[in-house]
């Protein structure tokens, strides 16, 4: 099939960007996306053109790393689906579809479609883990933890990252992201003892990074790739709401 | 060269032997001490971590945008323990057994009975760094089973188990971080070893925001970069996982080992066009509940739920009996070669055959196959469109995991002191083959449990070493070295992209040093390398400058991949016997199973770099088997 892009082209953080105009012909129904990027970026080479910069990595939608806006969308039309797992079957001869990078203060744009997230790096340096060093462990099956527990924390261990939350958010909030790490630890007993004080000092970050308040819009969880469910963000906020009280 | 250090004393007390003599560094001298890490993910994270909390600092290295996307996030099936918690017959032992037995009896028994013997504690680990594992009603941890062997000893969080062990990672790093012990470089790729009076002392990487090249000094150097299966273009690797920090350090001096051992993973999805990019991976814990199946005539196009069950070759139930299904990795992938070359492929290009879930789902319900396998399921069919609970699933054989890495020693040194190489970057465990749920272990037992003794035994000898700067001549030397190659790319005046020559040596090596190998391939080969490097030098084309660059990133990735191809080659072509992944035509019985020849190769083909126009220089390590008695591995 043909189509009609247009990607935005952004030289580095500072310059100013702008939507570019491509056509690309040849794409089959079963290319991935990404596929389809890389097959204009060859057309580019072969006219001696700067590639279009794009974050990719797994091409399998566990990584993270990719995730552009398809026609406003985060990671396009398809629910649960990254950027690199959307084919091209999504789409018919002659369309034209707009893609951007994920848009937020907390993620400045590099070059093109690649943006920088080391906001989440930091906030999950801030306290999104358990204190557990290496050596320190009691045998794994002396803690217990039910079935459903230990599925509800995987429900929201399964962030990937990818940032699509924020990038779809009005607000750009990172609460989704935040919340779902609070939720995997907190769920768990060998988190609950760090529990308080990790979410004071996550949300603090979050905050800093310059991320926006959370308005329970709920685009976030429609958009996530993992099917993250927005009840860790109300998690979050009693975990949070707990900690104030009983902060010593 | 090749001195294993194996440590005295019977197979079981080797390593509490080790651990007993290791020198150690006084808690008040490991801050004086730096350590560089490259790679995040769960060898290099979980090293760095360790490392960080016994108080040494610790600069740590990955080419993604941040550490928690390593590649070791896309393991699916599971990570191995000998906990026994299933009560049926696994023992330390016993995983050694398999392992070894896995690895076709190439492999060192000590290093193999350590990664047993470490395993369980690695599981503890995990579950106290807050990794959801499967776990049972009663809440206690739940296991299956896997490729290769005959007991229940696999832990798996549903088809994610490397990405929850390496959020477990990677939040112990940022963790360390957070204290100051670890400097994190992201976007960063080492570009060359620096090497001082013999040792390693440093690397030059390349910011890959920048283009600016920066020399980072330290008094030992970590290698946990990965496996290079992606020199085959088409594999079930991340786009970015490449050779380079390993080959860099190998033209340094450092050995290379097993490099033609490859691990094509039976259960990818099969190719379905030229611009495709990667094989994406179906766990082989779906091997379990699927059975697999060819049409019994060659060429038969039928839809496969209208052909007639006598007219379907269960070809692994049949000539496997024993494991049928879950026979391991190199014999499944081969058999379904064998298959596939004899005209029974199905789909499209007819390159792949059938994963049939219908009779699990008959015997077991729809509902718990959804339970177990529902995100592969989903994948599935988002990449093909397919919805493999009507239909079986088309699967394939792809290149996935390397055996082979640089050379170590029993510390996870290699013959450059100093310089460790650690998880799938390292030759170390897994011997002709991997079993599957092994690799998670491999990086994270290296990681965790082997290198906080080894490193330090190595740095107590470094602490009154005489401490250089950054503006040593070895140091201008490597510099100068790397910008010169950027240089060369940047004012290449071809016609042809990086993908072009990376598509080439791929097709190339899963033509002639794939699945199986024979000396007339490997000849053939090694001359259609010689022409490809040629063309490479002098019709890249690079367009774009040296800032932020991804043409140029994988230019010289794929540098080093054609000089790595070639050593394959040479590797495969030396190595007259078939073993494990390693299956040379010549060698084989007439039913087509392969003839291994303990009396003239029972060794680690170990590979020195002697210069772009020389051949290498091949050093055997003899394998000596103390414990076990080489078998032949018969999965009937």
């Amino acid at each position: 099939m043909k189509l009609y892009l247009k990607i935005w082209r952004q030289l580095n953080t500072s310059s100013k960007g702008e939507m570019v105009n491509y056509e690309i012909d040849g794409v089959s129904e079963h290319m991935s996306f990404l596929e389809m990027l890389d097959l204009l970026n060859e057309s580019l080479i072969q006219k001696k053109e700067r590639v279009i910069e794009f974050d990719h990595d797994c091409r399998e939608g566990i990584c993270g790393q990719c995730g552009v806006m398809i026609d406003g969308r985060a990671h396009g039309p398809l629910k649960n689906t990254t950027t690199c797992q959307l084919h091209m079957r999504s789409f018919k001869d002659g369309d034209t579809i707009y893609i951007e990078p994920f848009r937020a203060k907390a993620f400045p744009i590099l070059r093109d479609l690649k943006i920088d997230r080391s906001a989440f790096d930091s906030i999950i340096e801030s306290g999104g883990f358990i204190g557990a060093s290496t050596g320190q462990a009691p045998e794994a099956n002396s803690i217990p933890i039910s079935y459903e527990t230990a599925e509800a924390s995987f429900d929201a261990a399964a962030c990937i990252g990818c940032g699509a939350c924020v990038a779809t958010c009005k607000n750009a909030s990172a609460a989704l992201f935040v919340g779902a790490k609070i939720t995997h630890l907190a769920l768990l007993p060998q988190g609950k003892i760090e529990a308080s004080k990790r979410v004071l000092t996550m949300v603090q970050q979050m905050d800093a990074e310059g991320f926006g308040n959370c308005s329970d819009t709920r685009a976030c969880e429609i958009e996530c790739p993992q099917g993250i469910s927005i009840l860790s963000i109300a998690k979050m906020n009693a975990e949070y709401t707990k900690a104030l009280i009983f902060r010593k | 060269m090749t001195d294993s250090k194996i440590p005295e004393g019977p197979l079981a007390e080797k390593w509490n032997n080790y651990k007993a003599k290791a020198k150690l560094v006084n808690p008040a001298n490991r801050k004086k001490l730096n350590i560089i890490v490259v790679g995040t993910g769960l060898a290099g994270a979980s090293c760095a971590a360790s490392l960080a909390e016994q108080g040494y600092n610790i600069q740590s290295f990955c080419f993604q945008d941040s550490a928690r996307r390593a590649h070791s996030v896309a393991a699916q099936g599971g990570v191995n323990a000998a906990k026994n918690y299933k009560n049926d017959g696994d023992s330390t032992y016993r995983m050694f057994y398999d392992t070894i037995k896995g690895g076709d009896f190439r492999s060192r028994e000590a290093n193999v009975y350590r990664l047993a013997e470490c395993s369980a504690a690695l599981i503890d680990h995990a579950v106290a760094q807050g990794v959801p594992f499967a776990r049972e009603y009663a809440g206690y941890l739940n296991n299956r089973s896997f490729g290769g062997v005959q007991v229940s000893r696999t832990f798996y969080a549903r088809g994610q188990t490397g990405q929850q062990l390496l959020l477990g990672a990677y939040q112990g790093l940022l963790r360390q971080v957070s204290l100051g012990k670890v400097t994190m470089h992201t976007r960063h790729e080492m570009l060359e070893l620096v090497v001082i009076d013999g040792k390693a002392k440093g690397i030059i990487a390349r910011n890959l925001e920048t283009g600016e090249l920066e020399r980072h000094i330290a008094d030992a150097v970590v290698l946990a970069s990965g496996g290079y299966g992606k020199v085959y273009y088409l594999s079930t690797l991340a786009m970015g996982c490449n050779s380079s920090a390993i080959w860099r350090a190998h033209k340094k001096g450092a050995y290379m080992a097993g490099v033609s051992w490859i691990q094509f993973h039976p259960t990818s999805l099969p190719q379905h066009g030229e611009n495709q990019s990667k094989l994406t991976l179906m766990s082989e814990s779906l091997r379990n509940d699927g059975r697999i199946w060819v049409p019994k005539a060659a060429a038969d196009d039928r839809n496969p739920n209208t052909i007639p069950e006598e007219e379907r070759d269960y070809y692994l139930e049949r000539k496997y009996p024993s494991f049928g299904n879950l026979a391991p990795r190199d014999i499944s992938s081969r058999a379904a070669k064998e298959q596939i070359d004899a005209g029974h492929g199905v789909g499209p290009m007819k390159n792949a055959i059938y994963l049939d879930f219908s009779d699990a789902i008959k015997t077991q319900g729809k509902d718990n196959i959804e339970a177990k396998y529902s995100n592969l399921f989903a994948m599935y069919e988002k990449i093909t469109g397919i919805n493999a609970y009507k239909e079986p699933m088309l699967i394939s054989p792809s290149a996935h995991f390397t055996m082979g890495g640089l050379w170590v020693d029993y510390e996870l040194m290699t013959t450059i002191p100093g310089l460790f190489a650690l998880g799938e970057a390292n030759f170390a465990d897994h011997g002709a083959n991997r079993l599957g749920a092994n690799s998670l272990l491999q990086a994270c037992v290296d990681g965790y449990f082997i290198a906080p003794y080894t490193i330090p035994n190595y740095l107590a000898g470094e602490l009154n070493a005489p401490k250089n700067t950054i503006a040593h001549p070895a140091f201008d030397e490597a510099e100068k070295a790397v910008r010169a190659q950027l240089d060369k790319f940047l004012n290449s005046k071809g016609t042809l992209s990086t993908d072009h020559f990376h598509k080439k040596i791929g097709r190339l090596l899963y033509e002639k040093c794939g699945l199986s190998r024979s000396k007339e391939k490997l000849e053939e080969a090694l001359d259609e390398i010689k022409l490809l490097k040629t063309s490479f030098e002098k019709d890249l084309l690079i367009t774009g400058d040296d800032t932020l660059n991804s043409e140029l990133e994988k230019a010289g990735r794929i540098a080093d991949y054609i000089e790595l191809a070639a050593l394959m080659c040479h590797d495969a072509l030396q190595r007259e016997e078939s073993c494990g992944a390693h299956f040379r035509e010549e060698y084989q019985t007439p039913d087509g199973e392969a003839v291994r020849n303990d009396a003239d190769f029972c060794y680690v083909s170990a590979w020195e770099w002697k210069g772009a126009a020389q051949k290498p220089e091949l050093h055997k390590e003899p394998l000596v088997f103390e414990s076990v008695e080489l078998a032949v591995r018969s999965y009937k």
